[in-house]
């Protein structure tokens, strides 16, 4: 294990050296890095906008849907139990396609396979609804990698993909969030990117929104070409996130500036 | 760095004949840690480059840097803070900073401002292109070195 975090100062001047990974008990979720308003209205149900897309995911869980006109529910019962702890361990290996999917690409798929309805979009409503009520199923678990060597390859990819120097100002997404997490980029905190409270209500976006997107837009703000939605690459930027989350508590709805 | 080490560099020589459009940057001299000669010939404008440095979408100057400029609250943290640096650093010092802070630490965040885009998956629009043309550098450099309060 490495030793103390170094002093932000140090790093930089330390010309050469990256900081590297951030050790276990260092670990600290994107809420912890907002201002106590911002925090307030996370944790307060009644204030936390995300609420409102938890509760259209609850409706479409029980709404039957597609040609075999079967809802969520008829096949997983009560989500409060079926789907408790789930989005803790995703992306998980997906046998069918014999690659990692993760939790939107899982749900997308029942919807198609399972209900017989159109494949939805990725960053449309009515996904982002049901992966956020299924994600809230598991807020307080603590998240959960799988011990599944099948997705070693795609865990080392993200972790490659997070450190690989990207678009035209030449950043690593750990240039930021391994080394420089404790700093400020302009007015906004940079934070550790650790993927707790996803989809999250942003209040830039006014929405509801999902991992993928909020990676996209730190692409295109090192002025990279993002990766596609649903594309591998984002899933193996997603299970390497997860894994370097191990044992942080999940926040879904997150609240984020 | 100690005697003067004098590279020329012309990144787009090695470009194949025939491609429309080939980047040129123009040559520069690196003599030490500095670039002593204006980028083109001419010196900038230094009230053109003070609003280049406070703006937050081509420069980008500020989202890591602090400095007397204005509002303080929408200033990074990454980096040294600009006020003083005329003092602490000549001229040709600061244009090679700006130009290419990876020339004297390859690690460093610091974007090259002058330089071919290096990093992987670069977006369309920007691809080929330097982040700041000779002129804005220039215009950048002249106002750096007005800042001399410490
Ligand atoms: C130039 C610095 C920088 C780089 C490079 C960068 N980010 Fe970010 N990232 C930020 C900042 C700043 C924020 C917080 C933005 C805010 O609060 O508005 C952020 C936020 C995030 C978050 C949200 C964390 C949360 O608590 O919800 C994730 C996830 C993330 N980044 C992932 C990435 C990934 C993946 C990459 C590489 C593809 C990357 N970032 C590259 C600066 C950066
Ligand atoms: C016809 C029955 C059926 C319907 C309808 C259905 N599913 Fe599924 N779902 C399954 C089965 C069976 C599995 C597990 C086997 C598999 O991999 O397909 C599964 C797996 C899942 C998983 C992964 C669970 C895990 O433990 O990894 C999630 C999440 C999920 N479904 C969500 C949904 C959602 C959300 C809907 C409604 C949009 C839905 N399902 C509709 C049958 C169904
Ligand atoms: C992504 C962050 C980032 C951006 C954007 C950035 N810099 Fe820097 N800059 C740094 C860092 C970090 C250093 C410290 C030197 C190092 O990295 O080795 C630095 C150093 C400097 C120095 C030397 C300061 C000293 O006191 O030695 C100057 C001058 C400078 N930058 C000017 C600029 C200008 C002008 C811009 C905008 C055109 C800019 N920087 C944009 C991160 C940045």
């Amino acid at each position: 294990m490495r030793a103390r975090w170094p002093a932000l100062g140090l790093a930089l001047l330390a010309g050469g050296v990256a900081a590297g990974e951030i050790g276990p008990s260092e670990r600290r979720s994107g809420r912890d890095f907002m201002s106590a308003e911002t925090r307030a209205m996370q944790a307060d149900d009644n204030s936390n906008p995300g609420m409102l897309w938890v509760l259209q995911g609850e409706q479409l869980w029980s709404d039957p849907a597609g040609s075999k006109n079967l809802s969520c529910a008829s096949c997983h019962g009560e989500a409060t139990e079926s789907m408790k702890g789930v989005a803790a361990r995703y992306p998980a290996f997906d046998d069918a396609s014999g690659k990692p999917i993760d939790l939107a690409g899982r749900i997308a798929r029942c919807r198609t396979e399972r209900q017989g309805a159109e494949i939805p979009a990725r960053e449309g409503d009515e996904l982002v609804a049901l992966t956020t009520y299924v994600a809230h199923q598991s807020r307080g678990l603590p998240v959960a990698p799988p011990a599944d060597e099948r997705l070693a390859p795609a865990r080392a990819e993200g972790r490659r993909l997070f450190e690989t120097r990207m678009g035209q100002l030449d950043l690593a997404c750990a240039s930021c969030h391994d080394d420089n997490w404790q700093g400020r980029l302009g007015g906004s905190a940079v934070t550790q990117a650790h993927p707790t409270g996803y989809p999250i209500y942003r209040l830039e976006w006014q929405a509801v929104g999902s991992l993928q997107r909020r990676m996209r837009g730190c692409m295109v703000g090192v002025r990279a070409e993002p990766f596609a939605y649903g594309s591998d690459a984002y899933v193996a930027l997603e299970a390497y996130l997860m894994s370097r989350a191990a044992g942080m508590a999940m926040e879904t709805p997150g609240v984020r500036p | 760095m100690g005697a003067a080490l004098l590279a020329l560099t012309a990144p787009a020589g090695a470009q194949p004949v025939g491609a429309t459009d080939v980047p040129t940057l123009i040559a520069y001299e690196v003599a030490g840690d500095a670039i002593t000669g204006p980028l083109g010939g001419t010196r900038g404008d230094a009230d053109r480059g003070a609003k280049l440095v406070a703006e937050r979408q081509k420069s980008l100057c500020v989202l890591c840097h602090s400095g007397p400029f204005p509002d303080p609250h929408l200033q990074g943290n990454l980096a040294p803070d600009l006020k003083g640096v005329g003092v602490r650093l000549s001229e040709g010092q600061i244009r090679l900073r700006v130009v290419d802070m990876k020339r004297l630490n390859p690690a460093s965040i610091m974007p090259a401002y002058y330089g071919l885009p290096a990093g992987e998956r670069v977006a369309a629009t920007w691809r080929g292109r330097p982040i700041l043309e000779p002129g804005e550098i220039e215009d950048i450099v002249a106002y750096l070195v007005t800042l001399k309060d410490e």
